[in-house]
């Protein structure tokens, strides 16, 4: 049926071949972190073993091939993405991180009183609240691009919605929850000629999808390592130019070109805001992730996903009151579905669910805003990846429909 | 599936002991799991020291719907000193099934909403161990 072959894919991933329960492991939650395959455990483990050491300032060989192997990551990860210069790549914690750097650094230098800040009703927590506490400092006003029923941004007020005011929009380019994919050349247009910065929250888009940054001429771009088959680490694209302009996020050793005891001076892009001994091994764990991943194709990462996506669909409508939320059309959205069973609690069902080894997330997902919205406490969510296969989502609605005759009898 | 979800749990879910809210409450106390966004919100009355009536409203799981609809049941009739003494583990004996530590926090929700509510005792002891 696939682009990918999934089925033979499995056999990378170690954590894959294990019984939970007795039976096979069915991962469906790497929206929240997907799994890594051998090359990235071994990345990780031969890092360790054999080169482990401080980066950037050890004269001896092992710290040599640490920063080596440190930095030709970045360069992947700045080709993975289609950035002008590897010095546009930050190393971050996650994508949270890589979001507040940019509302704490870029954000307190250019967003004042009176000012607006454009999010959407789509957004994870993560791409608002840094947001607020920016506006609530500086007396700016928070606005957001509403949703409409299909859970995709309603983009007929845009217009309205960015003007000279404007200073910022921060934008999610793939819901976690409705898994709408957002239309992003409308809203760079409409920012562009307001002159407001671009945002864009990419970690549900980066690890399922082509991403080109010049293309897009997005100012920011955050993503996470974990959801794309890497370690926990985190990447924050910026515009060389902005990134110049601003002042560093955290102080501290490798940020710096010179520290007196009243003052400092920073160091050259991207050190100016990797301060402190970085995720080391993690990094160079994602230059693996990415080798996986460019040897799948990202073209082929997605058009497997849409095929899951639009069967998971079919499957999920055949059981009886279940809710599928986002949009209907498979082209318009990522490999996640979040549902909705009336009557049973999302954790109820996460909790059955992985009775028989079904792994699901249950909860707002960080969306809060969005289930208000939809005027639900929680949704259930089942995400997907290369590995996952046809029979998986197969399995997923039988347990889901022997629920339903648990609550329904 | 169905031994991890009793179904007297499930009984209790789906028809609730103690449902509605008291307009003429003494004491009315709301509080969330802000993990999965439960809710729940007593409503007591309490003349000379005893829960003469109470009743239970929210948002939630099964555990925690039928956690709370079986420690209305508990506590109606009892003294506050006798509620003061109901504690974790008298809970997850009501609820009778394993629950993980998340679960945990969904079953004893309700337990911590009438201790909060009652005394204004904010540590339940759930975070013991």
């Amino acid at each position: 049926m696939s682009t990918l072959n999934a089925s033979a894919l499995r056999e990378d991933f170690p954590i894959l071949q294990q019984l939970v329960h007795g039976k096979p492991l069915i991962y469906l939650d790497s929206a929240a972190t997907s799994q890594k395959p051998e090359t990235v455990i071994r990345a990780l483990d031969t890092f360790y073993r054999t080169t482990n050491s401080n980066i950037h300032r050890g004269i001896y060989q092992l710290a040599e091939q640490a920063t080596e192997q440190y930095e030709n990551a970045r360069k992947q990860v700045q080709k993975f993405i289609h950035a002008k210069s590897w010095r546009e790549i930050i190393w971050t914690r996650n994508a949270t991180e890589a979001l507040n750097l940019v509302a704490y650094s870029w954000g307190r230098q250019n967003v004042g009183a009176g000012d607006e800040i454009v999010i959407s009703l789509l957004e994870h927590h993560s791409n608002i609240v840094p947001w607020q506490l920016l506006a609530r400092e500086k007396g700016a006003t928070l606005k957001h691009i509403p949703a409409d029923e299909q859970g995709r941004l309603d983009l007929s007020n845009l217009d309205a919605l960015l003007t000279d005011k404007t200073k910022v929009v921060a934008v999610t380019m793939m819901s976690n929850v409705t898994g709408a994919i957002t239309p992003l050349e409308p809203i760079i247009a409409r920012a562009r000629a307001v002159g407001a910065t671009v945002v864009v929250d990419a970690a549900q888009s980066a690890p399922h999808m082509p991403v080109d940054v010049q293309k897009l001429d997005c100012d920011f771009l955050a993503f996470s390592g974990h959801k794309m088959l890497g370690p926990f680490v985190g990447v924050l694209y910026g515009k060389r130019a902005l990134l110049e302009a601003m002042p560093p996020f955290l102080g501290g050793g490798d940020m710096i070109r010179q520290v007196h005891l009243q003052d400092a001076s920073w160091n050259e892009l991207p050190y100016k805001f990797e301060a402190g001994t970085p995720a080391i091994a993690e990094a160079v764990g994602m230059g693996a992730a990415i080798d996986y991943l460019n040897a799948l194709g990202m073209e082929n990462v997605r058009a497997h996903e849409m095929e899951l996506t639009a069967y998971a669909l079919q499957k999920l409508a055949e059981v009886p009151t279940l809710r599928v939320l986002g949009p209907t059309n498979v082209a318009e959205r990522g490999g996640l579905t979040a549902f909705d069973l009336p009557g049973i609690h999302p954790h109820d069902i996460a909790a059955l669910l992985d009775r028989d080894a079904i792994c699901i997330r249950a909860g707002h997902h960080c969306a809060q805003p969005l289930h208000d919205y939809y005027n639900l406490s929680a949704t259930a969510r089942a995400s997907f990846y290369v590995y996952n296969t046809p029979e998986e989502i197969d399995a997923l609605a039988a347990s889901l429909r022997k629920i339903r005759a648990l609550f329904n009898p | 599936m169905d031994d991890l979800y009793r179904e007297i749990i499930l009984d209790h879910y789906q028809h609730p002991h103690n449902h509605g809210t008291l307009p003429d409450a003494d004491v009315s106390y709301e509080d969330s799991n802000p993990l999965c966004g439960d809710k729940i919100r007593m409503d007591m009355k309490i003349e000379n020291g005893i829960v003469t009536d109470v009743k239970f409203s929210g948002k939630g799981c099964a555990i925690s719907q039928a956690s709370a609809s079986m420690l209305t049941d508990e506590i109606k009739g009892k003294s506050l000193d006798e509620i003061r003494r109901i504690d974790k583990q008298a809970v997850l004996d009501m609820i009778g099934i394993p629950l993980g530590p998340t679960r945990v926090k969904c079953a004893l929700l309700p337990l911590k909403v009438i201790k909060a509510g009652a005394y204004g005792i904010h540590e339940v002891e759930e975070e013991e161990e």
